[in-house]
């Protein structure tokens, strides 16, 4: 019964683990670009947001198609109005590690950049991208609560760096420029970590019904 | 886009009374095109012109062409029964006939002279099959029809109706006497039967409309407002008329 649906239902999933492997690939190429200072992985980082941009626009007509047609209710309703809140936050995390390859071409020496925990955030946030995803796709409570419990982890971390960079101002002060850089590329990781949480909130109101006051 | 029905300048009274005005449409083939409008608006009126049952109706008089495959039905070198035959119809109420669950599925088979039993039983199970009803009757299919569930019976019309290999299903309602699971397995079977037939569906639901139909035309006061794509018409319709209708504010 309602097998029609049902197999658009299988799709959804299989766009949104697209987008969700896309922002991987975003965070990963602009880490990389910024801590190996690799032109070409920022140039990747680049075409993986516009790639995200159309993936967003893909599952919104989805979204929008089976709204109008399978009229849902209880939690296909959540599933699908969840999947239409989540794809905001994946491309606006896609955006940010936009602006981190962007960066990446302004910090000249990357040793600097290894000093930090900057490549630790960069791993940490992908990490929670792939669990908020897979979390909606696996319907997996547990799964979603972790990644909102990672985030205080990142924050941790981003704190860690705000104190690595004044130590690196204070050490040589002809790197101003260079710290304001890397505290803006701290900040979007941060912000990345954030957006993962939100789509795990997502998850979870789509699995209980039940959604916290947006962080 | 392929039409396997061409309509032109169609006008149909029930004696002074004018029940269709003047439609024009194209019905693409294989896919599910849904009639929907309010009671009276002639959208099963419509359905009936597309295989000739408004012959039956005394006082009927019909104006312009229904072409079914670019040959126009109402020639009167057309046969009619054999036109039922390739345009077939399932009711709003299941009507199996009081006989068993394989005679009435064989029954339009034998009529038009399939004698061989071994040809029989293939084409009944290949008709109970398409219409999803196979697993729940093939222990049983001497017992009578009359004995199943009304979403039984209706899916076994449909396997009688496509026993005769027609090229069209015309559907009058055929879920609104049935429960939410049952119509939701007739709505399954609709979207599988589109890739070997194609499907006029009379409906009210309109929700049933924007779920199974490719093309929705919406009558009103015999005249068809808008046809278009399903999306397109539920999404952003061209008519005021049908934007008040499908949101409720009619009238």
């Amino acid at each position: 019964m309602r097998t029609h649906f049902d197999e658009q239902l299988e799709q959804l999933h299989l766009e949104l683990i697209r987008m969700g492997a896309l922002c991987e690939d975003a965070i990963s190429a602009a880490a990389k670009a910024l801590l190996e200072q690799d032109a070409a992985l920022a140039d990747k980082a680049r075409e993986a947001e516009e790639e995200i941009d159309r993936a967003e626009s893909d599952v919104e007509r989805l979204c929008l198609q089976l709204l109008l047609r399978q009229q849902p209710v209880a939690k296909d309703l959540r599933e699908i109005s969840s999947a239409l809140k989540m794809i905001s936050d994946l491309e606006r995390i896609g955006d940010q590690a936009a602006d981190i390859a962007e960066l990446s071409g302004y910090v000249a020496d990357a040793s600097d950049t290894g000093r930090t925990h900057i490549g630790d955030m960069a791993r940490a946030t992908i990490a929670m991208v792939t669990d908020s995803v897979d979390s909606f796709v696996k319907r997996d409570l547990e799964l979603a609560r972790s990644v909102c419990a990672a985030d205080d982890r990142v924050d941790a971390l981003f704190e860690d760096v705000k104190r690595e960079i004044i130590r690196l101002i204070s050490t040589d002060s002809s790197k101003g420029e260079l710290a304001l850089d890397l505290l803006m590329v701290a900040k979007y990781f941060e912000r990345i970590g954030d957006h993962a949480t939100n789509v795990a909130e997502w998850v979870e109101y789509s699995l209980t019904g039940v959604h916290k006051i947006n962080n | 886009m392929d039409s396997i029905l061409s309509v032109k300048d169609l006008n149909l009274w029930y004696g002074d009374h004018q029940a269709l005005r003047s439609i024009n449409v194209e019905i693409p083939a294989n896919e599910i095109t849904a009639l929907i409008g309010p009671s009276g608006c002639g959208k099963s009126t419509f359905l009936k012109t597309l295989n000739r049952m408004n012959d039956l109706v005394p006082g009927v008089r019909i104006t312009g062409e229904v072409n079914f495959q670019k040959r126009n039905i109402y020639d009167p070198a057309v046969d009619v029964t054999g036109l039922r035959r390739r345009i077939g119809m399932v009711f709003q109420k299941a009507n199996p006939f009081p006989m068993s669950i394989y005679d009435n599925v064989a029954y339009g088979p034998r009529t038009y002279g399939v004698r061989s039993r071994a040809k029989l039983d293939e084409i009944v199970e290949k008709s109970l099959q398409a219409a999803a009803i196979w697993e729940e009757v093939k222990d049983r299919l001497k017992a009578s029809a009359l004995g199943l569930s009304g979403g039984q019976q209706q899916r076994l019309c449909i396997a009688r109706a496509l026993a005769v290999e027609p090229e069209v299903l015309l559907m009058d309602e055929s879920t609104s006497a049935l429960d939410p699971i049952s119509t939701s397995k007739i709505e399954d079977l609709a979207v599988e039967l589109k890739s070997k037939y194609t499907v006029v569906m009379v409906t009210h639901n309109m929700q049933q409309a924007a779920r199974v139909s490719d093309k929705t035309a919406f009558f009103l006061l015999g005249e068809m407002v808008e046809f278009g794509g399903t999306e397109q018409m539920f999404s952003a319709p061209t008519d005021k008329r049908t934007e008040d209708y499908i949101t409720g504010r009619f009238g």
